[in-house]
């Protein structure tokens, strides 16, 4: 065999992605943060986990408990301000660091904040828009109807709205069958839900109706909040359709049940 | 925000005005009514879809939203920095003009005004222009009980005045009515023998009839303004039925009732928000009808009243151009953020139980009466930034309303249970070893307890949630602990490794390195350990801008596609708080 021409390109050096695996795919679907991984490897980065990682602060945030959620962006920000890249399977915790860390915070910390939301991406964007990953040596699973639920802080913070769909075609052959009013919100809203638990049920109800009159059998997305809140709805309907995160589809780690479905 | 200062409602409402008494406190409850009518659910589902796409069809064929709202978000907030100012050019030239000017603090003023006006001309009949302000202030009662006759002459208005109801949209008061509950109410009101109202044409008509006969009898015409210039003096009002326009030029005397917060510096200013106000709206590139009010008729006019008066209401506006919320003040009450909100849909406009409903109006409501009056309103809001989207004058509604979330919690207005909450999320969150051991037992308990059916149909401490949903069980145990086991594994493993070097053959070195890419375990410096033989080299685009090299993340800063440090329009942070 020869050797190759030597003006060929060096092989390019990995990206150093420090991924935030958020709360909820910490402690409700780690499968969501394990197939992260797997995509971002597949997708040529080195990937690190900070372990003492916890919760971006969305929570207080959005309830109103400012003086809670600052500490926690800063403690975020001095856990991740090293990396390179930070990437996190959620379009509301990385909205939470893009957009509203650099409002809620001042001074040297808001410098930190911008900096940090410069290099923070969420996962379908940074694997279409960054990290412009291939198909793995496998074959696609193959995957039957599948409709996507735009998440409300991804679509609208961050504009996540073709970099999913396009993963979907170039990883698993797959075409979303749209949702009417897909950009809708599901009536997650974090705290909105229990809060206001009946103005939310009708909200996910509307949500589930238009996804089961796309015939898909399986809802995408990319917030584990509004997937709980659906596959949660789903299964007190006795909805036949399966609800997962968009990442356990495109890389294929579907042995796990679907979100709220036992093991059977 | 001053909510110490006393609640207009509250003392509007003690003297027995009806279309004052606020009800936002009650909003649960209100919402739980409206959502249990299905017919009228029904028709708000529909005007949830219907109007978005009008609204899009219309900005799609104007294309300029996004600079336009730019400007006129430039133009809002540059009058709203110099208030005092415009409002006293448009005062000189107002009265130059040949109108009265009155200034009125609070509704109880405004109504006064007004009511002064009308007896000074001895006027029994009121022909009244669609006016939001009017309702704030709860003008139409307060001249009813003075002995006047007030008719209201926009459609939709006229409706719900015979059905004796208050508006549940700012620019169609009358959209929860449909057309067969509006011709049994016409049915009751009209004395006016057998007929069959068929269709919606034939009660607009008999309404039209019906007004006509009022509009030539009517003394005083009382009309809004969607804005007031400063350079000219004029006010500026757009209506689809022309109603204003008779209110206006029929009876002898016009009364003009607005607030402070409408002026704008020059004509054109007006202009360029008119061109978002009416597709916002409606959809329209235009009302049907858009008037320029400069003062009473002159010598040599044909028409139009001989004598004009504009009345400019404060009522805490100038309390929220102080405040952190004075971006609100840039509204120009064109309703998209009703028509795009899934909760305004959801529940409808009465349910917020005041003047104002949707988005604007649970920031407007605590911020004209008082947040312990209407703290469950913004509250009524998932964050999901539709309304922001659309909004034309650029105004972050979310923001807003998360920042009343947050006078809520400091107030301590919100339920004790869930400020604890948080308290004690915050805290454990910022206690890494603690909160993984926690969070550990949690969900390993959880997880057994759920494991086979995946979900829980009832669940302690979470009975908002599985009211209406069941609650998913955890996969198994969390994250960390799995990864944090997956490591110390490997530990163990490499440990036996180097200890053992003789065994360590290029297969099992291979499966190793293997297992770890395809668990994802790997971490820093992971990659160089594995034998480059063994790496496997996914093929990867290079990026275009940097010829064979993948950009390193400094040049990303402030360029990347999706994300926006600082907000998706790259703002500023609008305030900041006392939390560091």
């Amino acid at each position: 065999m020869t050797t190759p021409p030597t003006d060929q390109p060096s092989p390019p050096q990995a990206l150093r992605v420090s991924l935030f695996v958020t709360c909820l795919a910490d402690l409700f679907r780690p499968s969501v943060a394990f197939a992260s991984i797997k995509l971002l490897e597949q997708a040529g980065c080195e990937v690190t986990v900070p372990l003492s990682q916890t919760c971006c602060g969305q929570p207080a945030y959005n309830t109103g408990d400012y003086e809670s959620s600052v500490p926690l962006a800063q403690q975020l920000i001095k856990q991740y301000e090293g990396a390179d890249y930070v990437v996190a399977p959620s379009g509301s915790c990385a909205g939470m660091i893009c957009h509203h860390y650099p409002r809620m915070l001042e001074g040297e910390w808001r410098e930190r904040a911008l900096r940090l939301a410069a290099k923070t991406f969420e996962l379908t964007t940074f694997l279409n828009d960054i990290a412009h990953i291939e198909r793995g040596e496998r074959a696609p699973v193959e995957l039957p109807g599948v409709t996507y639920h735009d998440s409300c802080a991804g679509l609208r913070e961050l504009g996540i709205k073709s970099q999913p769909r396009a993963l979907l075609e170039k990883l698993c052959d797959t075409q979303v069958s749209e949702l009417q009013q897909t950009e809708v919100c599901c009536g997650f809203g974090g705290t909105f839900c229990a809060k206001m638990p009946e103005i939310s049920g009708k909200m996910v109800e509307d949500k589930l109706s238009s996804a089961l009159a796309t015939k898909a059998q399986i809802l995408a997305g990319g917030d584990l909040g509004c997937l709980l809140n659906i596959a949660g709805r789903a299964k007190r309907n006795g909805a036949n359709i399966e609800v997962r995160h968009i990442a356990e589809l495109l890389s294929g780690e579907l042995d796990s049940p679907p979100i709220g479905q036992g093991k059977q | 925000m001053a909510s110490s200062t006393a609640p207009l409602s509250a003392k509007a409402s003690s003297d027995g005005s009806a279309s004052l008494k606020q009800t936002s406190n009650t909003f649960l409850e209100n919402a739980h009514a409206a959502l249990q009518d299905a017919g009228k659910a029904e028709r708000r589902d529909l005007m949830a879809l219907f109007t978005p796409i009008v609204r899009d069809a219309a900005m799609k064929n104007f294309g300029h939203f996004e600079a336009l709202r730019e400007h006129v978000k430039q133009v809002k907030q540059h009058s709203l920095e110099h208030l005092g100012h415009y409002l006293n050019q448009f005062e000189q030239a107002a009265l130059h003009n040949g109108n009265h000017v009155h200034f009125a603090e609070d509704g109880e003023q405004l109504n006064s005004i007004v009511l002064d006006i009308c007896q000074q001309h001895s006027a029994r009949r009121i022909a009244k222009g669609k006016s939001m302000v009017t309702e704030e202030t709860g003008l139409n009662d307060f001249l009813k009980r003075a002995g006047l006759k007030v008719m209201e002459t926009d459609l939709g208005e006229y409706i719900i005045q015979q059905a004796g109801e208050t508006p549940s949209h700012i620019v169609g008061p009358a959209l929860h009515k449909s057309a067969a509950e509006v011709r049994e109410l016409f049915f009751a009101k009209h004395d006016l023998g057998e007929r069959e109202l068929a269709e919606t044409g034939d009660m607009v008509s008999e309404a039209r009839r019906v007004l006509r006969e009022h509009f030539l009898k009517a003394e005083v015409g009382i009309i809004g303004a969607n804005a007031l210039v400063a350079e000219n003096g004029y006010t500026m009002l757009v209506t689809n039925e022309g109603n204003g326009d008779l209110c206006a030029n029929l009876p002898n005397v016009l009364v003009i009732c607005t607030t402070i917060d409408r002026v704008v510096p020059r004509l054109e200013d007006a202009t360029a928000m008119l061109r978002l106000l009416v597709r916002s709206a409606t959809g329209q590139p235009q009302t049907c009808y858009t008037s320029f009010y400069s003062g009473p008729r002159r010598e040599h006019d044909i028409d139009g009243p001989l004598e004009t008066h504009i009345v400019l209401l404060d009522n805490r506006r100038t309390e929220i151009l102080a405040s952190d919320y004075r971006e609100m003040l840039q509204c120009i009450r064109c309703g998209a953020c009703l028509n795009h909100c899934p909760i305004y849909a959801g529940v409808g406009g009465h349910a917020y139980g005041w003047v104002y409903p949707g988005p604007m109006g649970s920031i407007l409501t605590p911020l004209l009466t008082s947040l312990e009056q209407s703290n469950a309103l913004p509250n009524a809001c998932t964050s999901c930034g539709r309304c922001a989207e659309v909004c034309p004058a650029d105004i972050p509604l979310p923001d807003l309303l998360r920042d009343l979330r947050h006078d809520e919690t400091k107030q301590k207005l919100s339920s004790s249970r869930w400020r604890l909450g948080m308290r004690l999320h915050g805290w454990l969150a910022r206690h890494p070893a603690l909160y993984h051991a926690v969070t550990g037992l949690a969900i390993s308990t959880l997880h057994l307890l759920g494991a086979r059916k995946g979900s829980f149909a009832r669940l302690p401490l979470a009975a908002g949630w599985t009211s209406q949903r069941d609650f998913p069980a955890p996969q198994g145990r969390t994250f960390m602990q799995q990864y944090a086991a997956r490591q110390r594994q490997e530990k163990d493993s490499e440990h036996k490794a180097a200890q053992n070097p003789g065994k360590d053959t290029t297969a099992s070195r291979a499966t190793s390195a293997r297992a770890k890419a395809g668990r994802g375990a790997a971490r820093r410096g992971a990659a160089e350990r594995i034998e480059p033989s063994l790496r496997v080299d996914w093929p990867r685009k290079p990026d275009p801008r940097r010829p064979g090299g993948v950009r390193p993340a400094a040049e990303d800063s402030g360029k990347k596609p999706g994300a926006h440090p600082g907000g998706p329009r790259g703002k500023k942070p609008r305030r900041r708080r006392d939390h560091d």
